[in-house]
């Protein structure tokens, strides 16, 4: 499992960015999380919280928002919605792609907080 | 009273620091014109015998070396080294992946001489490295004919992430009733266009294919500072 060393890579991300901005209270971090990120929302959520423990972090939520996959089609010349995570084909004309536009962010997209 | 909460907005990757390191690795890989191939695979896939083989047909007549990202239980590099490559363990600890900086802390004063192919093999897992570019140019994803057809839909992402399937172990295939085309199926499914590799490395069938496209790639690879692409 490397959930918890990406949630202390949270902590640690949103700690700073807390510091470039005179120390602010951090009440909650938004994260966009690919669905093929390789990352487990379930095990990052409790991870998170482990991470948090002792820091000044304590206490906050971290809000999960998931990004769909989707692929460049080369039939629709588009970028489209894959039919599934195990089935890389468009969603719309079922043409076959590898070439993945979308789902993989692990990106610290926004913080909540109080000054 | 403090004020009400606001929203700042940051947008920063979370494996920036990796992808960072990951790319300034590639660069140098380029630049002394090494190829580098990392390997992942489960536990059990026949990994180590498969390195170990294919760093003694090269051995000959490349220069190659290997790192393994080792649990603190295991030691393949052990046996790599039998091959007289040389070889540098990396212990994980009870991390599951390796990532770009413990490939390049490995790399630093580790006196290879010039070399022509650098082996990564992976922890044995085929969740946790998918997330982490190291800097390679070919990925390979491991799989025996004793695991089942069903692997590639089960671990879509890290066969996605992957460039080349290299199938382990056929000299089992009619022991396990495997069935090819079904693996075949399901691969193309998690990795349209992804090329398969079948072979065995206890009875040598399909190597010299494999050696084959090793020095393919090396000859199509792209040139020192180029565009050079992530894989994120
Ligand atoms: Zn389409």
């Amino acid at each position: 499992m490397h959930e918890l060393s990406i949630a202390m890579s949270i902590v640690e991300m949103a700690q700073e960015e807390a510091g470039l901005r005179g120390n602010v209270q951090i009440q909650a971090v938004h994260l966009r999380l690919g669905l093929l990120a390789g990352v487990v929302k379930d095990a990052l959520l409790s991870s998170y919280e482990m991470a948090c423990e002792t820091t000044p972090l304590e206490g906050s939520r971290l809000i999960i928002e998931e990004i769909p996959v989707e692929i460049y089609c080369s039939n629709c010349k588009a970028q489209r919605p894959v039919h599934s995570i195990q089935y890389f084909c468009c969603a719309e004309c079922g043409t076959p792609s590898a070439e993945v536009t979308r789902g993989k962010e692990l990106e610290v997209f926004a913080l909540e907080i109080r000054e | 009273m403090s004020p009400e909460p606001r929203m700042v907005e940051v947008r920063k990757n979370v494996l920036k620091q990796n992808d960072v390191i990951a790319r300034a690795l590639r660069e140098r890989f380029r630049e002394e014109g090494i190829l580098a191939v990392s390997l992942v695979s489960s536990p059990g896939s026949g990994k180590t015998t498969f390195l170990e083989r294919t760093l003694t047909l090269l051995r000959p007549n490349h220069r190659v070396a290997a790192l393994v990202g080792d649990l603190a239980t295991e030691n393949d590099a052990q046996r790599l080294a039998r091959s007289g490559a040389p070889v540098k363990q990396i212990t994980t600890g009870t991390l599951c992946h390796l990532e770009a900086s413990m490939i390049q802390k490995a790399l630093d004063g580790w006196d290879t001489g010039k070399l022509d192919f650098l082996f990564v093999e992976n922890v044995g897992n085929l969740v946790c490295p998918s997330s982490y570019d190291l800097g390679e140019d070919l990925r390979l994803v491991l799989l025996s004919v004793t695991e089942g057809e069903d692997k590639p839909l089960k671990y879509p992402t890290i066969f996605n992430s992957a460039d080349v399937a290299v199938i382990t172990k056929m000299d089992l295939t009619a022991a396990v009733d495997f069935n090819e085309q079904a693996l075949d199926r399901n691969i193309q499914a998690v990795r349209p266009g992804m090329q398969i590799l079948k072979l065995s490395a206890k009875t040598g069938e399909g190597m010299q294919e494999f050696l084959d496209y090793l020095h393919k790639s090396q000859r199509l690879r792209p040139q020192a500072a180029s565009a050079a692409t992530s894989r994120n």
